[in-house]
């Protein structure tokens, strides 16, 4: 396969070049942030960007809405993709404010929400439970 | 009544424990919905029976929703692959409640009872529907279902453990990015085929090997999945999720979240794209097979250390996850049914591990291993469960576990991989290090004098046994596992899936 250099190919592509801008972007920030509410925020922009993807595809030019209007002719764009994707925005905030719940919980347990404090409470607390378990076994001995 | 029941199997199996969960929140008594939860789940199970018996024949069942026929409507469509996932997942809900019932107790508070039951049972619609349905959307959304769902449950082991929120919150973040990218690949397959039928989908792809849409797809759905399914290096939600959640949830979990998630990539492999696909071969040969063989040694190193018994069992089933992903990886028909007879074997076995070992924590309360020396004299009977499921993971002959790793040893030599079979014995045998090390403290190590713990209540001891005995029944006994797993591995070689179905349901409808 070779790939030729086509302007008009990129510009025709100008959504899908933005979701994955967007897509990349999100996936970024779930990685890279240690903020738990950043995380949450970069993986919602993750999501959003799939819906741009779904509602791109189902888009026919120069068509309308898909909607009764009395003409047989009538170009419309392709419902479908855009029912799929009510779900899948269900779906998303269904997460989000799942992922916000937790959020407040481990704040509320930890008195933090970045990453590498949680991280270090969790570690202090497996240190002092193996060294209970060291300290039982040599009082056994 | 009674045809209309036959009828409807299909969507009964999903919409009992559908509708119980709301009703459980609803009415909001813990008695009235542990009710409403076994009833559903016990009603599922017998109709999950009824369908593998319809479909072990090799016949395909096909369940129009709402009388729209597919590809426009949702069509459930079961074969002897699903059948056997759902027969699973239902046994799995039917034991597993019954000791929820007690195990809870101590675990989460009262008031929160009645949500606990709404949320399990939303866990096994979404497992079930997952497996039942022909069309490809409909799996992200009953996945979507049971994923947050399981969130939930394992953020309820928090009342006990506050780690449980941070591996919730973990098993969240990696959870939504594993579904976020399986429903990419299928908004690219839609964009190449137009369809999202299964069975349409499949006879359109057929032909479509070299697009880059369908390739993209085919990397997004996989890797999508592979996270769910904690496929090696995949893996890291899982230990948490399992160690720190209630020990029921951990128990239904392992035993079925990530079965269902194996089960739909194989349907994802075989059914819709075609094995016949280079890029298909490739991904078994250069991806699936050296991680599987990984997954089998470094997942078993590292139970080997663990102090937290939970934690141990969890890294074993990501080694048995290998197992299952290494039966894929061999290519042949055989190969297959090993993977889906280890599906089963693999889910009674740890669902039974995890059982006892939740006895144990609910008698001593404390999770780690050294606190379980001496208790093989005061509580004999969960002792007895975690030997024979332990011996069950080592693949000792009268275990199911034993016929799940000859089955493999076979397919493997049938291929011609006997450096395979070393290794699947090799790594067996570092299950008997961790299987021993428990044993050992369990019959061999002096209980502390001051110890007053007893055997567990009946309550706790029923379901475990219950699965206990279908382990070594079926180890004695393969012949219906292995026959199912045949027909199923076959049936998906061959494109049995789209073949002529009997359409259910269709009586009384204009």
């Amino acid at each position: 396969m070779t790939f030729n250099f086509d302007p008009q190919f990129i510009l025709g592509h100008l959504n899908y070049w933005l979701f994955v801008i967007l897509m990349l972007t999100g996936l970024y920030i779930v990685v890279a942030r240690g903020n738990l509410l950043k995380k949450i925020v970069g993986l919602n922009i993750f999501q959003v960007a799939v819906f741009m993807l779904y509602i791109s595809m189902g888009k026919v030019a120069g068509g309308t809405a898909p909607i009764l209007t009395g003409n047989p002719n009538e170009v419309y764009s392709n419902p479908l993709p855009h029912v799929l994707i009510l779900t899948a925005i269900v779906v998303g905030i269904a997460t989000t404010s799942l992922g916000l719940a937790l959020i407040v919980r481990i704040n509320e347990s930890y008195g933090t929400i970045e990453e590498d404090e949680i991280l270090e409470l969790d570690h202090q607390k497996s240190q002092a439970e193996l060294d209970s378990l060291a300290k039982e076994a040599s009082d056994k001995s | 009544m009674m045809s209309v029941v036959e009828n409807h199997a299909a969507i009964l199996v999903v919409l009992l424990p559908l509708l119980s969960a709301p009703l459980a929140m609803l009415f909001g008594n813990r008695h009235v919905a542990y009710l409403l939860s076994i009833a559903s789940s016990v009603a599922s199970f017998l109709l999950a029976i009824y369908l593998v018996l319809l479909v072990k024949d090799g016949s395909v069942l096909s369940y129009h929703i709402g009388g729209w026929a597919p590809p426009l409507g949702i069509e459930y469509r079961i074969d002897a692959a699903n059948a056997l996932v759902l027969l699973i997942v239902s046994a799995m809900s039917v034991a597993v409640l019954p000791y929820a019932r007690t195990s809870i107790k101590k675990e989460i508070a009262e008031k929160n009872h009645a949500l606990f039951y709404a949320c399990f049972m939303l866990c096994f619609t979404g497992l079930m529907g997952v497996t039942i349905t022909g069309d490809a959307f409909n799996v992200f959304v009953f996945l979507e279902i049971s994923s947050l769902s399981t969130y939930v449950l394992v953020a309820l082991g928090a009342e006990k453990d506050r780690r449980a929120l941070s591996a919730a919150y973990d098993y969240l973040v990696l959870g939504t990015i594993g579904a976020t990218f399986f429903v990419i690949g299928l908004g690219l397959i839609y964009m190449a085929t137009g369809t999202l039928n299964m069975v349409d989908l499949s006879e359109r792809l057929a032909t479509m090997e070299g697009n880059r849409t369908v390739r993209s797809a085919y990397a997004f759905i996989v890797i999508g999945m592979g996270l769910k399914l904690a496929i090696y290096p995949l893996h890291r939600w899982l230990p948490g999720a399992y160690t720190y959640a209630p020990s029921a949830v951990s128990a239904f979990l392992a035993a079925t979240a990530t079965k269902v998630a194996i089960y739909v990539v194989v349907r994802f492999m075989f059914s819709v794209f075609s094995i016949q696909f280079g890029f298909e071969q490739d991904t078994l040969k250069f991806i699936f097979f050296p991680f599987a063989i990984i997954a089998m040694f470094a997942a078993s190193f590292i139970a080997v250390f663990q102090v937290n018994v939970k934690r141990l069992l969890a890294y074993s089933s990501v080694a048995q996850i290998g197992y299952m992903l290494l039966g894929i990886a061999l290519f042949s028909a055989t190969g297959l049914s090993a993977s889906l007879v280890h599906l089963f074997n693999h889910a009674v076995t740890k669902g039974a591990l995890f059982l006892a070992v939740g006895a144990i924590i609910y008698q001593t309360g404390s999770p780690m291993v050294a606190h379980m020396a001496g208790l093989g004299k005061k509580m004999p009977w969960t002792s007895a469960a975690i030997v024979v499921g332990g011996l069950s993971l080592i693949g000792v002959p009268g275990t199911v576990g034993f016929v799940s790793k000859w089955v493999l040893l076979n397919a493997a030599l049938e291929v011609g991989l006997w450096p395979v079979s070393l290794m699947i014995v090799l790594s067996s045998l570092i299950a008997v290090v961790y299987v021993w090390k428990l044993v050992e403290l369990l019959y061999l190590a002096p209980a502390a004098e001051d110890s007053q713990v007893t055997e567990a209540p009946l309550s706790l001891l029923v379901p475990m046994w219950g699965l206990v005995l279908v382990t070594i029944w079926f180890g004695f006994n393969a012949d219906f596992t292995v026959q199912v797993s045949d027909m199923a591995a076959s049936s998906l070689f061959s494109g049995g899936f789209g073949k002529e179905a009997i359409i259910m349901g269709t009586e009384g409808r204009p």
